[in-house]
């Protein structure tokens, strides 16, 4: 057995500082780059006067929007159908986007050749607000598109309105509240950077950069630079965390492959703490409206939502073609409704572009939580306790498949084991009744439940695609003569342990120690073809194309094993790792014995060429549906408004766990991050589109110190479309997280008649909560 | 990448050594000491110092903390760490015990150093408050020898101070008075963050009143760090949940607080009168021989 508890392969370097990152790349007469960036959230460019800056003795070249015109790269096309200024031509349209690029010597007298390009701009009215952009009279911000009179981009509905909303109006008791969830960032510990290296003989193009997706920006590239792709190679070496934030392209890529071509040197741009807060992907920023129809007692029959998605300057979601509001229609969430419908509109604002960044699956952050916010808003309606109205409205075991009411097929599940155990391991009815002592002596304890189910794994390609790019990968497997595998995948780890856990499914399927096998990924020259790791997608499509290319490789070694043997293959059967002749034991040939023979002169039946290999494309027959159910208490000070986490339960099901170690370390960091933006966590703007959480003194991420030791349950119900019976768990606490702090918070603020409150519940916000007088945590605190 | 714009950079090896190097840089000279504030600045170009001179080498002549007579004497080169493990001052004063234990990380603790907090004199600065509680003095020297200035006049505005360019802060000196108690109280957003705001207090009771009180606040705006107001109203009256709350409520008073993303400043007002009780009542309960818990 491979699977189990290993530690992770790639610690060893990690933890010796033997990690190559992106700005650990040095070329030899590399040159260095720096991005001026607009001050403004609105203007338009008046003039750029760069000659100052290309007098400087050590700046080789300065790059402007005018610049990259002549060479049709001023614009280029975003993850969603929409074009993005490179660097701007007409207008800036949010505070840190791209104006110019200075290539100089050494990183000093680039950011020095930034101080001496003038810019003249015309500052126009910004807007910062979603719930103003489609005002009458409401600035424009794209009027480079053609015949864009407003802000709007797109409504996008799913569901059945008509039996939705007739169930509304039938219904005993509804429910409506309205919530934000705020924009907030990965904010990786690694920036975004690339160093591009164009080598004007062969024509070919290398670029380092720390892409969760290799191989979409090689193809991108291509397309949108004209460059032949054969002569394009990407390499993403070792991730600092991506969380959904390295999968898109960033001008500044671009710009240090045009400064590249410009100079005929390597390039490097590596953009500071700062940039990366204010430039890159956000994610989130949906404004809701959730309303729930339910009988007295409980049942749910129909949930509505009408969201105001604020997606920035230019619409650079990541998410599949036919999804402009990604999963969010996932939001039915892990109950048996009779219907379900929401709308969604999305706007632009002077904002930065991005979209689905930040570990979310595709929106199936925003779904949980309004979902789960909104199943506590019917149980204090209804004077029901929160859990046992989850209990009354989870689907059954016996429902699986199920295919919800907008349009998912969940796949398996055992919904109230999984609750059961949650509250077992809380003390829950123990924890009430001791809130209902602190309750008496008006002391402020809060509990919170968040159940989720995930939809993760994208996708089977006729649904889904990335700019007609359909999302299913590749993956190739190669036994050495000694027995050792070489396995190459199209994705990219950022911390997931894909060297281990990719390495641990070819040892179960192989019957060979995961330490004997070496997982190739990150570089476009040396893997096949895929869409990358984002989306709890790594595990659910290429963790079973490497279960398949490890089968195909099994079933080849059957038929050596077999002439080894000199037995027919249909007399052969695989146990305990080897090939042998059904009943008979000692006739057991290992992986090792057999790749020796594969490359030997034994004679291979007919249509057997030799050698010890396969290839394979998984195309994922469904997306998988991990789950979960969370517990969170909190204890909150009246008097300050401050929140301390003091428990969290969390019991997770992502089927077959192939090393627990790995799930468990994913689970922390997600469970981190939801307390983070639960807590502290938001990129507010105030009136002229200033960002106010550009730095790490404004952008909070958690501690330790605001984390509880975490307490981990599991169930395992496995996948039946995954040929390993795995699902995906990168994202599953991020996604699950965040309602169940909240709902504690609110939970604790009952005595006040709290029915909601806005993330992050910081202390000015808690208290502000608490005396009936809330602000808009997205913007400037007034 | 965050890379500063060119400067000279000078190692003093002595104090005179450090204010000859400032007479001969001028005021765009800047001392670096644990550099916590003025090298991010200098990396954002918010702060383009000509010079910087670095006084770390100085430990052994501004490193020292020591009691000397009535007063407890801190170098101003007495990094956050050091005053948090040094017993004998946060036996004397729970106060630095409280408060050090919640600037910043142990990182940052490890370089930043008390002078070098007061004479950033941000408005949010922790250690500002501190001594203004205690009513410290300063210990400025210069070409002409030294000089001292009471904490509370130490402070001349948002990062002003009363130290010129040509002259340095090297000691605060603070008094020891038998029968006090002290003790610091901050809201932050997260641990290491700037305050909200945050206050703390001294209090010496003799017979059965308050004979002297110290109010320190920070990051509410106000003036000199200290609230005198609420100090009057509690000498002479015996210590109790209900003066402590009514000195909180005038200090708030006495406050300007803005509104910024930590808070608004009707919340940050509330603090103000919220962290002074608090911190009153577990200052009096640290009193030496105090009989409550």
């Amino acid at each position: 057995m491979s699977y189990g508890r290993m530690h992770r392969k790639e610690d060893a370097r990690f933890i010796r500082g033997r990690g190559n990152y992106t700005d650990d790349v040095r070329l030899p007469g590399m040159l260095y780059g720096a991005i001026l960036r607009s001050p403004h959230a609105h203007a338009r460019i008046v003039s750029i006067d760069t000659s100052a800056a290309e007098a400087h003795p050590k700046v080789k070249a300065v790059i402007t929007g005018q610049t990259l015109a002549g060479l049709g790269l001023a614009w280029m096309p975003t993850l969603s159908q929409d074009t993005q200024a490179v660097l701007a031509t007409d207008k800036v349209r949010f505070q840190g986007q791209e104006v110019a690029f200075a290539v100089a010597e050494d990183p000093y007298s680039a950011r020095d050749a930034l101080e001496l390009i003038d810019v003249e701009y015309d500052p126009l009215d910004a807007v910062i607000d979603a719930r103003k952009a489609m005002d009458p009279g409401a600035p424009v911000i794209r009027d480079d598109l053609e015949g864009r009179a407003g802000n709007h981009i797109f409504d996008w509905e799913a569901g059945d309105r008509a039996r939705t909303d007739a169930i509304f109006e039938q219904a005993e008791v509804t429910v409506a509240q309205d919530m934000l969830y705020p924009r907030v960032h990965p904010a990786p510990l690694e920036t975004c950077g690339a160093v591009a290296d164009f080598d004007k003989v062969t024509g070919k193009l290398t670029v380092w950069c720390p892409t969760q997706a290799p191989h979409a920006h090689r193809t991108l590239y291509a397309m949108v630079a004209g460059l032949p792709e054969h002569k394009i190679r990407v390499i993403s070496p070792d991730i600092g965390g991506g969380f959904g934030g390295k999968v898109g392209i960033y001008p500044g890529y671009v710009c240090a492959i045009v400064g590249s071509i410009v100079t005929g040197r390597p390039v490097k741009w590596m953009e500071d703490r700062s940039e990366n807060l204010m430039s890159t992907a956000f994610a989130r920023d949906y404004h809701m409206r959730g309303e729930i129809a339910a009988t007295r007692d409980g049942k749910i029959q129909a949930i509505r939502v009408k969201v105001l998605a604020d997606h920035g300057a230019f619409n650079g979601t990541a998410q599949p073609t036919k999804f402009p509001a990604g999963f969010f229609h996932v939001f039915s969430g892990s109950y048996d409704l009779e219907a379900a419908h929401c709308e969604v509109t999305g706007v632009y604002t002077n904002k930065a572009p991005g979209g689905v960044a930040y570990a979310c699956s595709f929106r199936v952050t925003e779904a949980v939580y309004l979902v789960e916010r909104m199943v506590d808003v019917l149980a204090a309606e209804l004077n029901i306790d929160p859990a046992e109205v989850r209990m009354r409205n989870l689907l059954k075991p016996e429902q699986f498949p199920y295919l919800s009411p907008t349009g998912w097929e969940y796949d398996s599940g055992d919904y109230p084991k999984a609750l059961r155990l949650a509250m077992d391991m809380a003390g829950y009815d123990k924890l009430r009744a001791e809130q209902a002592d602190k309750r008496a002596r008006g002391e402020l304890m809060g509990i919170g439940i968040s159940f989720f189910t995930e939809a993760v794994g994208a996708g089977p390609r006729k649904h889904m695609d990335i700019l007609g790019l359909g999302m299913a990968d590749g993956a190739e497997l190669r036994v050495h003569p000694t027995g050792k595998a070489v396995l190459r995948v199209s994705c990219q780890t950022q911390g997931q342990g894909h060297e281990t856990t990719f390495a641990q499914i070819v040892g179960q399927e192989l019957g060979i120690p995961a330490d004997d096998v070496e997982v190739v990924h990150g570089d476009t020259d040396q893997t096949p073809f895929g869409l990358g790791t984002y989306g709890s997608r790594s595990t659910p499509v290429s963790g079973a194309a490497t279960a398949i290319v490890a089968r195909k490789v099994r079933d080849r070694a059957k038929i050596v094993a077999a002439a080894m043997l000199e037995a027919s293959p249909d007399d052969l059967e695989w146990a305990d790792g080897k090939w042998s002749v059904v009943g008979d034991p000692s006739t057991g040939k290992s992986m090792a014995e057999i790749a020796l023979a594969a490359h030997s002169n034994l004679e291979l039946p007919e249509g057997v060429e030799g050698h010890l290999d396969a290839v394979t494309v998984y195309n994922p027959p469904n997306l998988t549906y991990p789950f979960g159910a969370y517990i969170c208490v909190v204890d909150v000070d009246p008097g300050t408004g401050q929140v301390k986490v003091r428990r969290f339960v969390a019991v997770d099901d992502c089927g077959v766990r192939i090393n627990p170690m790995i799930v468990e370390g994913q689970i922390h960091g997600g469970l981190a991050d939801g307390v983070g933006m639960a807590l502290m966590q938001v990129m507010a703007f105030d009136e002229d589109g200033n960002h106010l959480g550009a730095s790490f003194m404004d952008y909070l991420l958690p501690t330790a110190i605001e984390c509880p030791a975490w307490e981990l349950g599991e169930t395992v119900t496995p996948s039946p479309t995954h040929p390993i019976g795995a699902k995906g768990v990168g994202e599953s606490a991020t996604v699950g997280s965040p309602a169940a702090v909240v709902n504690a918070v609110v939970d604790a603020l009952r005595p006040y008649g709290v029915r909601h409150a806005d993330m992050p519940l910081t202390p000015a916000n808690v208290w502000r909560v608490i005396n009936g007088d809330p602000f808009r945590t997205d913007l400037a605190i007034p | 990448m965050q890379v500063p714009a060119k400067f000279e950079y000078e190692r003093a090896d002595s104090v005179p050594h450090a204010l000859q190097l400032l007479e001969r840089y001028g005021p765009e000279a800047r001392i670096v000491a644990g550099g916590h504030s003025l090298i991010p600045m200098m990396k954002l170009r918010l702060a383009q110092p000509e010079a910087l001179i670095d006084i770390n080498g100085l430990a052994s002549e501004l490193g020292r903390i020591a009691v000397e007579g009535d007063e407890l004497a801190i170098g101003a080169l007495v990094r956050h760490a050091e005053l948090l493990d040094d017993v004998t001052a946060t036996d004397l004063f729970p106060i630095f015990r409280d408060a050090e234990r919640v600037i910043a990380d142990p990182i940052v603790r490890h370089r930043g150093t008390v002078g070098g907090s007061l004479c950033q004199g941000d408005p949010s600065e922790d250690l500002s408050a501190v001594f203004a509680a205690l009513r410290a003095t300063a210990v400025i020297q210069g070409p002409g020898g030294t000089r001292t200035v009471p904490v509370r006049q130490f402070h001349q505005g948002p990062y002003e101070t009363a130290v010129e360019p040509n002259e340095l802060l090297i000691q605060l000196r603070v008094p020891i008075t038998p029968g006090t108690g002290s003790a610091y109280e901050k809201v932050e957003r997260r641990v290491g963050d700037w305050p909200v705001a945050a206050a703390g207090a001294v209090i010496t009771v003799s017979d059965g009143v308050i004979a002297q009180a110290g109010i320190g606040l920070t990051a509410v705006g106000a003036e000199h760090f200290c609230a005198p107001e609420a100090e009057q109203h509690l000498i002479g009256r015996a210590p109790g949940e209900e003066v402590f709350a009514e000195a909180g409520r005038i200090a708030a008073e006495h406050c300007e607080p803005h509104s910024d993303q930590r808070g608004p400043a009707d919340y940050k007002r509330h603090l103000a009168a919220e962290l002074t009780r608090r911190a009153l009542a577990r200052a009096n309960r640290n009193v030496p021989g105090s009989a409550t818990v």
